[in-house]
């Protein structure tokens, strides 16, 4: 029965997925545009973000990684991760397939709540299941943990999915309509600096591309002097163009990540790292 | 009674003497309200003579007078270039309150009176 309704549901949805902007279509046509106008650089570059750009600022960047400033936050994380709730049970009981990686599944679209769950909401709700109290979206306990989960999906590649329900694809349309958007006194949208203007300098900053943005986190940032989280970094976005800034864990900011990780399909994670 | 008024004045005095000027901020002149950060930083996208570390999103600022035919029309263009634009990156310094009227002016005089040969700093 279930099956069927499915099935319906599927079919349902065809007629009305217009044939040119689907998900795949806007995957493929961002990662080509990249690729054609940074045409020395491998599918993996896009991943180091800006340093795949700016040589001088690799050059800083790999004598940075000789001490990993990130390193404490991985063992912390790993810590964690492997001490027992007050009912006994661990994170690794919600997380079974940790091992294997499990970061480059992040976001996805919860089809029982019907949201976008991320990483760090997903270690919440593994808390609240074991009832203990939800972390800060911005705690350094759940920064640690996401920074320990992203060390074991190193390598492995994004691999975001969006079913065929409709709830999911207007989930990932509102976070494309956000990064295209204008905002902010300053009038820009994500797009003008990171897709209109990547690889162009904002005085001396090289602009990095949409492709490869959220592969990287948490990251280490050298103007907060800790690993920070995506979603601290899309705030610092919006005060750079003196926009309204949304909540850490905001619907918007689930969609918008939603949105660019889907884009970097096929990148492999490469965080915890450092920027500057 | 004389000290009262003695104490009165120097009361007066003092509170004249803690009373900080009005205007105290220093006038810019328009290099500086363009080089500015908080105010135009037009360097963030465009080299201007003398300007260091300038970025590269728009055209260097150079031969204005020969870019646009008086100088209303360029303090027009950096009023909104969203106008001749709307897919510019460049932002609507006078449409969104960004710099005044008087300060976008101040801004295209100094633009304006620019050599063209000066040398730009890369
Ligand atoms: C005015 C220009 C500008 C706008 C607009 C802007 N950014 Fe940025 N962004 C930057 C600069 C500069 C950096 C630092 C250099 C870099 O990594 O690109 C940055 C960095 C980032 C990074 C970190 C990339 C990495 O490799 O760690 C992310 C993610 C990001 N921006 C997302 C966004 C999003 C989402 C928006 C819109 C809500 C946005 N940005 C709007 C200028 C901008
Ligand atoms: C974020 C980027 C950005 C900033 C900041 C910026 N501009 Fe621009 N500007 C551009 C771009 C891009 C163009 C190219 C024209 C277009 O996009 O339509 C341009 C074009 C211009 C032109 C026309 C030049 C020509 O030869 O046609 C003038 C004049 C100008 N800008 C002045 C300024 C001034 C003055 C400021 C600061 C008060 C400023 N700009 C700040 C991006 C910027």
């Amino acid at each position: 029965m279930t099956k069927l309704l499915f099935w319906l549901l599927f079919l349902g949805l065809l007629p009305i997925a217009p044939s040119t902007a689907t998900p795949l279509n806007d995957q493929r046509t961002l990662q080509q545009h990249f690729f054609t106008q940074f045409p020395t650089l491998s599918r993996q570059d896009f991943a180091n973000g800006v340093y795949a750009l700016d040589p001088d600022a690799k050059q800083s960047w790999l004598a940075i990684e000789q001490f990993p400033p990130y390193e404490i936050a991985i063992d912390r994380g790993k810590k964690n991760f492997f001490t027992p709730f007050k009912n006994g049970q661990r994170y690794q009981d919600c997380f079974v397939d940790y091992q294997q990686g499990i970061s480059q599944h992040y976001p996805y679209w919860d089809l029982k709540t019907k949201t976008v769950v991320t990483l760090s909401q997903a270690i919440n709700r593994c808390r609240q299941l074991n009832l203990e109290a939800p972390l800060k979206p911005t705690a350094g306990d759940l920064i640690a943990l996401t920074a320990y989960l992203a060390f074991l999906s190193r390598d492995q590649p994004i691999a975001i999915t969006i079913p065929p329900v409709p709830a999911a694809q207007v989930a990932y349309q509102q976070g494309k309509d956000y990064y295209h958007q204008r905002r902010g006194q300053l009038n820009f949208s994500c797009a003008s600096c990171h897709i209109q203007n990547a690889g162009k300098r904002l005085r001396t900053e090289t602009l990095s591309p949409l492709l490869g943005q959220t592969s990287n986190w948490p990251t280490y940032r050298l103007k907060w002097g800790r690993v920070g989280t995506l979603h601290q970094r899309f705030i610092g976005c919006h005060r750079q163009i003196r926009a309204k800034t949304p909540a850490p864990q905001s619907e918007v900011l689930r969609n918008l990540e939603y949105y660019m990780s889907y884009l970097s399909n096929g990148l492999p994670i490469n965080g915890p790292s450092v920027r500057k | 009674m004389t000290t009262m008024k003695t104490v009165g004045l120097l009361l007066a005095l003092l509170i004249i003497g803690c009373t900080p000027p009005l205007n105290l901020e220093p006038q810019m002149n328009g290099q500086q309200l363009a080089f500015d950060r908080k105010k135009g930083n037009c360097l963030a996208c465009h080299r201007i003579a003398n300007g260091e570390s300038p970025g590269n999103i728009g055209p260097p600022l150079t031969h204005l007078s020969t870019r646009f035919t008086h100088k209303d029309a360029l303090v027009t263009f950096i009023e909104d270039p969203t106008r001749f634009n709307p897919e510019t990156s460049m932002p609507p310094f006078g449409k969104n309150n960004i710099l005044s009227h008087q300060e976008i002016q101040m801004i295209a005089n100094f633009l304006w009176t620019l050599p063209a040969t000066q040398t730009i700093i890369p």
